[in-house]
């Protein structure tokens, strides 16, 4: 599904090395989880592949089904089938959560020469998948992320994803700030959307989110590196013992 | 209820996104239609103005007003205090009168009109029809029957008014001003120029000399105006300037809602616009008025476009009058407007609801005056300006409180929105607070369009120019919530529209 090659990414503005030949090979309907340490790149990471600004790829590709996307825009990356849950949902004022989700379908869509969604079947599908996420009528309506709550903006990134039904998700510190419930809706969201043709990426700090969304590969990042990769025991290590021996283990 | 209002504003963003691509750089108006012309010669001199007058068959009474209006406008001086800059006009290199040869005798019903200028209209979208406007609109039969009655004026002339018989059956006049100032004579002379004196300023001066059509409402006492009102202001002929006049009486306790819409062809010269709007609001009326303006605005190089000198205003005349104006000026290459609002009696209150887009090369200073004569009054401003390109936009405001004006309130909310870094907003508000018991609150913001708002549009999918039309319109929303819902639409298709190739 997805295939980083030797990935090395620094700022645009500033000589700052970010990423220092990442490689991640994830195959179709797996789930791999990437922990690390504050800083580490793994945000980074998650926005040089779904192509925001500010970041230049000095080397490496990364491709989605064979599709080389680091020289795709944002929208056609996200068209053929790439997203980001934010670690940080960003706000827009005055633009309804509803019709952020409606244009962003059909924007899809358009991309891939299909037929719009009708605006009652679109209603039903968000309706639907609202329900599973505990999210009420009246927050489709507020205007995107604009006074919600953490857990309402992450919840509402998990909204977007069942949506849009991307094949590989990136999900960034979902988990991140969420209260026990909250992080349940979202493990259940998650694992809603497994399947054969889907793989997720998970960065998290916390092995409870790995206890709900059982990971296939975890790999841990420091400096811009993968250092290790394992299975979900790598997680429990973490847990337990924090990254200082796997730390000390790389050098 | 709330699904289903939910499920119209959506599919109101769903328009402009399409539009955004069916349209593709184009300003959408632009063509002009083949149609043969009866100019007054150019220029404009006293002999112009009798000239004009007795086209319209007007009395002499009328003729006198206009004359006292020219011989007044010679000797006053073009204003320059707003941020604007454009070549000196030549007043005397256009015409001042152009009108459809087939309408030299009066059609009697819209049946008659030339085909031609029907055609015209069919293809702005305007209906002539006696017909639901909202016909074919999604969410449009949730809404209930509603009809826009329509007066379309083609350069100098009123070619048409729809529903007048169902109209006059409430009392409600709706005609052209021509028309008015020959069949109601003792409404228009009593009040023509008593909210906007012929000596008001250069530009309105200028109008009220050689003013050649415009519309007329009036709204008897008690009465709501059955449907919407509105006129379409369509420029066709090379080198004309369009002078409309609007005068609208609500009189006491009566409501309306009136529309006001305006394109022209993309032409390689300006041409000038200078229209004058009167409201009269007496005891307890209400009036709204809003105005959808996409004059052509030039090109990206500023070549051609629209020099639109307007001035509007409001008289609240009597106890709690109300008065609305929202705009959406997205047109013209020199935008020189402030629709303004007299808060004569006693509780009466002034809304002034704003959007102002200025792209490419074009230029707006555009705002309002709350004036605050009466007790208790109040008044509210949100004006959200948009820049982009080597655009200046310039919102230009005063609030006044007068000493006999006692606890009065105003509120101000004036948003900039940058797109780009080769434009310009500025704000300049005055603010003259002459008593203690009044309170005036002004807030002001200057942003650039967020790159973390695009990048999260376009990683959900959407291209830049869906993403910029998205988040402006949502930076734009209380004043477009303000706009009756055809409008609306329109003007959210027009925020994006008007925004095209200012990203990327
Ligand atoms: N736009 C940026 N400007 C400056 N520093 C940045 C920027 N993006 C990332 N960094 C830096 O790159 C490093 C990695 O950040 P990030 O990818 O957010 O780490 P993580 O998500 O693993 O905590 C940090 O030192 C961070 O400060
Ligand atoms: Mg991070």
């Amino acid at each position: 599904m997805l295939e980083i090659n030797n990935l090395h990414v620094k700022l645009e503005e500033e000589d700052k090395v970010i990423l220092r030949g990442v490689n991640l090979k994830i195959g179709a309907g797996e789930v791999h989880a990437i922990m690390g340490p504050n800083g580490s790149g793994k945000s980074t990471l998650s926005y040089v592949l779904s192509g925001r600004d500010g970041y230049e790829v000095t080397e490496g590709s990364a491709k989605l089904e064979g599709q080389e996307l680091l020289e795709m825009e944002p929208e056609a990356r996200a068209a053929v089938g790439l997203f980001l849950a934010f670690q940080y949902p960003v706000e827009i004022p005055g633009v309804g959560n509803m019709t952020f989700l409606r244009t962003a379908v059909n924007a899809q869509r358009k991309a891939r020469n299909e037929t719009e969604i009708s605006a009652g079947d679109f209603l039903k599908l968000v309706r639907e998948k609202a329900k599973a996420l505990q999210i009420d009528a009246e927050m489709l309506k507020r205007p995107v992320n604009v006074g919600f709550s953490g857990g309402e903006k992450k919840r509402n990134e998990i909204l977007q994803m069942a949506m849009l039904e991307p094949k590989m998700c990136i999900l960034d510190e979902t988990d991140s700030g969420l209260d026990v419930d909250a992080m349940k809706l979202v493990a259940e969201g998650v694992n809603a959307l497994r399947g054969a043709g889907r793989s997720f990426l998970v960065i998290t700090h916390y092995q409870r989110l790995l206890d709900h969304i059982k990971p296939d590969f975890v790999h841990i990042m420091a400096a811009g590196r993968i250092i290790k990769t394992g299975g979900p025991e790598l997680a429990l290590e973490v847990e337990n013992n924090g990254y200082a021996d796997l730390l000390a283990e790389s050098v | 209820m709330a699904d289903l209002d939910l499920e119209v504003r959506d599919g109101v963003d769903r328009e402009t996104i399409e539009t955004v691509h069916a349209m593709s750089g184009t300003y959408k108006y632009g063509w002009a239609t083949e149609i043969e012309m009866d100019y007054a010669p150019k220029g404009v001199s006293e002999d112009i103005v009798r000239l004009i007058s007795s086209k319209n068959e007007e009395p002499e009474w009328m003729l006198e007003w206009r004359l006292t209006a020219y011989r007044r406008w010679v000797q006053m001086e073009e204003p320059h205090w707003a941020m604007l800059n454009y070549p000196k006009i030549d007043y005397q290199d256009q015409y001042y009168y152009a009108k459809p040869k087939s309408m030299a005798v009066k059609p009697k019903s819209l049946d008659d009109v030339d085909p031609k200028i029907l055609a015209t209209y069919k293809k702005l979208g305007i209906p002539l029809k006696e017909q639901l406007i909202l016909a074919g609109v999604e969410g449009a039969e949730t809404m209930g029957e509603r009809k826009v009655a329509v007066d379309a004026v083609f350069d100098s002339v009123s070619v048409g008014t729809t529903f007048k018989a169902e109209l006059a059956k409430a009392g409600v006049i709706f005609c052209s001003i021509s028309e008015a100032i020959k069949e109601h004579p003792e409404l228009v002379k009593k009040y023509i120029g008593s909210v906007v004196p012929q000596s008001d300023n250069f530009f309105a001066t200028l109008n009220s000399a050689v003013f050649s059509d415009g519309s007329f409402v009036y709204i008897p006492p008690g009465t709501r105006c059955p449907m919407e009102l509105s006129t379409y202001f369509r420029i066709n002929a090379e080198n004309t300037g369009q002078f409309e006049r609007t005068l609208i009486i609500a009189d006491k306790g009566s409501y309306v809602s009136y529309l006001e819409g305006c394109t022209a062809p993309k032409r390689d010269t300006n041409q000038l616009h200078a229209a004058v709007v009167e409201l009269v609001i007496l005891e307890d009326a209400e009036v709204k008025y809003s105005t959808v303006q996409n004059w052509y605005p030039g090109d990206e190089n500023g070549l051609g476009g629209i020099y639109n000198f307007v001035t509007k205003r409001a008289d609240c005349r009597g106890d709690r009058a109300k008065v609305m104006w929202t705009q959406v000026e997205t047109g013209s290459a020199i935008t020189w407007k402030y629709p303004s609002c007299i808060l004569r009696g006693d509780d009466s209150q002034g809304e002034f609801y704003s959007i102002a887009i200025a792209n490419n090369a074009q230029q707006a200073d555009t705002g309002t005056k709350m004036v605050h004569l009466g007790k208790r009054t109040k008044s509210r401003i949100v004006s959200k300006g948009i820049s982009a390109g080597r655009a200046q936009n310039t919102y230009r405001g005063l609030v006044s409180m007068h000493p006999k004006a006692t606890d009065s309130r105003n509120y101000t909310q004036c948003d900039s929105l940058l797109i780009g870094d080769k434009c310009g907003a500025h704000t300049v508000p005055y603010i003259e607070v002459k008593n203690n018991s009044s309170r005036v609150e002004h807030e002001a913001t200057t942003s650039k369009v967020d790159e973390d708002q695009l990048f999260y549009c376009r990683s959900r999918g959407m291209d830049e120019e869906e993403a910029v039309a998205l988040v402006v319109n949502g930076f734009c929303k209380e004043v477009l919530q303000a706009l009756p819902m055809e409008f609306a639409m329109e003007a959210q298709s027009l925020v994006a529209i008007s925004l095209e190739g200012s990203v990327g």
